[in-house]
């Protein structure tokens, strides 16, 4: 607690100095083993600056969800991580990201081995236009693998994996498109862990389910994340509530705060954090 | 208390119902505070009518508690409050749980004076319970002080007040021990009273609880069982 109380006691310190007297990370928060290191990370889109000056670690194998309002940088935060950034010409970045003690920022990393490593979802579902059986089975196509015995073994672990398998054991030859929009979101996590990624990441995966899709697959995530390392970005509030372990909130391309879900959820540092989770304008 | 700047939500209904549900705590702990006044100026004067006034009154304090329990749940239900929001509603719901149990405790008191007490007390005794009733009914009045301002300051100070409570009762048994060793004939009226002193000590106790829940709703720190101590010292440290 130390300083802590005291500023909240004194009544004469403004909320923004109060804010600005803390860091974004508390210094005694322990995430355990990282799996992601951000340090220094600074975004351009021309001349506009998306990203500035973040430092973040990511725990292995837990649900850290980003959260803020649109436009704060937290999507383009979570494109750093598998370099898909570089599909927009005009973005520039500085600083680094360590994946496995690697930094993928660097010049000459293997982009399309780093997706393999980092798998993402996006918020609508985008299966391709093939059968379900092949959706599951394309990451593993394009590694060269084509044995029918790995392919079948590995597409029915990965439905598994994304409680899917029950619902197409019997239909996976059928289109992809003749599922509903949460099997589909479920088919595309499939995919992503088909190929066994360190890292998934997803983009509002929710946002264009009905609640009970959304239930289910916030019960993966709990689930995938005793193999996976997960990053999510939401703009629902409650579903960071509920899935997260840690939870950092972004604010015109700041990380505002980073700590512990049940902390960020029940008694944030920042008035800025404050003001957004109880839907306040601050 | 616009610490917890209730009236900056989005939703201005939002804003209202927070609103609300805080001022109904404090309309509930004016009433307490009436009926305590009531239950020691009964005890103290053995006043049979004023004792009932206290038991019958006692359902309004009840029907409150339901009100803003249910209150509290709507609020969960269709908000699903978060940070300050959320330890509003959880010390809401903790605090009428206590002041009713007040109530309770004033309830059987006021019980007692309308059935039981014959006679007047004496006069050390009477004094006794009016200076005991008067630290409760200060530390109520306080507490609540504490709840409408968030006031973490005005919370510590309630939690000093219990232990002059607490010694106070302790005073007030040994007094009474002495009564009963001297004269056996005492022994039911002393009993009565020792019940009395007993019921207002657990008063303060609740009253305490209460500025746990304030400092839990200002700090989001839990000081319950023994933690008021940790931030007493800490406070005191840094100051």
């Amino acid at each position: 607690m130390n300083n802590e109380s005291t500023l909240l006691l004194d009544e004469n310190v403004p909320s923004e100095d109060r804010d600005a007297m803390q860091p974004a990370v508390p210094e005694d928060l322990n995430i355990g083993k990282v799996a992601v290191r951000v340090d220094k990370l600074n975004l351009w889109y021309d001349t506009a600056q998306a990203l500035v000056d973040i430092d973040l670690d990511i725990a292995e194998k837990k649900v850290t969800a980003f959260i803020g309002p649109s436009g704060c940088g937290k999507s383009t935060l979570l494109r750093c991580f598998n370099r898909l950034n570089d599909l927009i010409d005009i973005c520039r970045i500085e600083g680094s990201i360590h994946l496995q003690g690697r930094d993928i920022c660097a010049p000459g990393v293997d982009v399309a081995a780093l997706r393999r490593e980092v798998g993402m979802v996006f918020q609508k579902p985008n299966p391709f236009p093939k059968s379900i059986y092949e959706n599951v089975a394309y990451g593993l196509r394009i590694q060269g693998i084509n044995k029918r015995r790995q392919l079948d073994d590995t597409v029915e672990w990965a439905l598994k994996g994304a409680a899917l398998w029950d619902e197409v054991k019997n239909r996976l030859h059928e289109s992809a498109f003749g599922l509903s929009g949460g099997q589909q979101q479920r088919l595309v996590i499939a995919r992503a862990i088909a190929v066994q990624p360190e890292v998934i990441l997803l983009d509002e995966p929710c946002s264009a389910l009905d609640p009970i899709s959304t239930l289910k697959v916030e019960e993966l995530i709990n689930e995938l994340k005793q193999d996976y390392t997960i990053i999510m970005v939401t703009h629902n509030m409650q579903q960071a509530a509920r899935v997260s372990d840690h939870t950092a909130f972004m604010y015109l391309g700041e990380l505002i705060e980073f700590g512990e879900t049940d902390q960020v959820f029940t008694n944030p540092r920042l008035k800025k954090t404050e003001d957004y989770i109880t839907g306040r304008y601050g | 208390m616009d610490k917890l700047n209730l009236n900056q939500h989005i939703s201005q209904q939002y804003n209202e119902e927070l609103e609300d549900v805080r001022a109904s705590v404090l309309k509930m702990g004016g009433v307490v505070e009436e009926q305590l006044a009531n239950a020691v100026r009964a005890l103290i004067h053995c006043d049979a009518v004023l004792g009932r006034t206290v038991v019958k009154n006692d359902a309004s304090v009840n029907s409150l508690e339901i009100e803003i329990d249910e209150e509290c749940t709507r609020i969960m239900a269709r908000r699903q409050p978060a940070a300050s929001d959320l330890r509003l509603i959880v010390a809401v719901i903790k605090t009428i749980n206590d002041l009713e149990r007040i109530g309770d405790e004033v309830k059987r008191v006021g019980k007692m004076v309308s059935e039981e007490m014959d006679g007047a007390l004496d006069e050390e005794i009477r004094h006794e319970l009016e200076h005991m009733g008067e630290l409760v009914l200060k530390m109520l009045g306080q507490v609540l002080d504490a709840f409408a301002r968030t006031d973490v300051q005005t919370s510590l100070d309630v939690v000093k007040a219990d232990r002059k409570v607490d010694v106070k009762y302790k005073s007030i048994i040994r007094q009474l021990m002495t009564f009963m060793a001297s004269d056996a004939t005492s022994i039911p009226t002393i009993m009565k009273v020792l019940w009395a002193a007993r019921a207002m000590e657990r008063m303060g106790d609740r009253c305490q609880n209460i500025a746990e829940y304030v400092i839990y709703l200002v700090l989001g720190k839990d000081v319950r069982h023994g933690g008021i101590d940790d931030l007493m010292a800490e406070l005191a440290k840094e100051s």
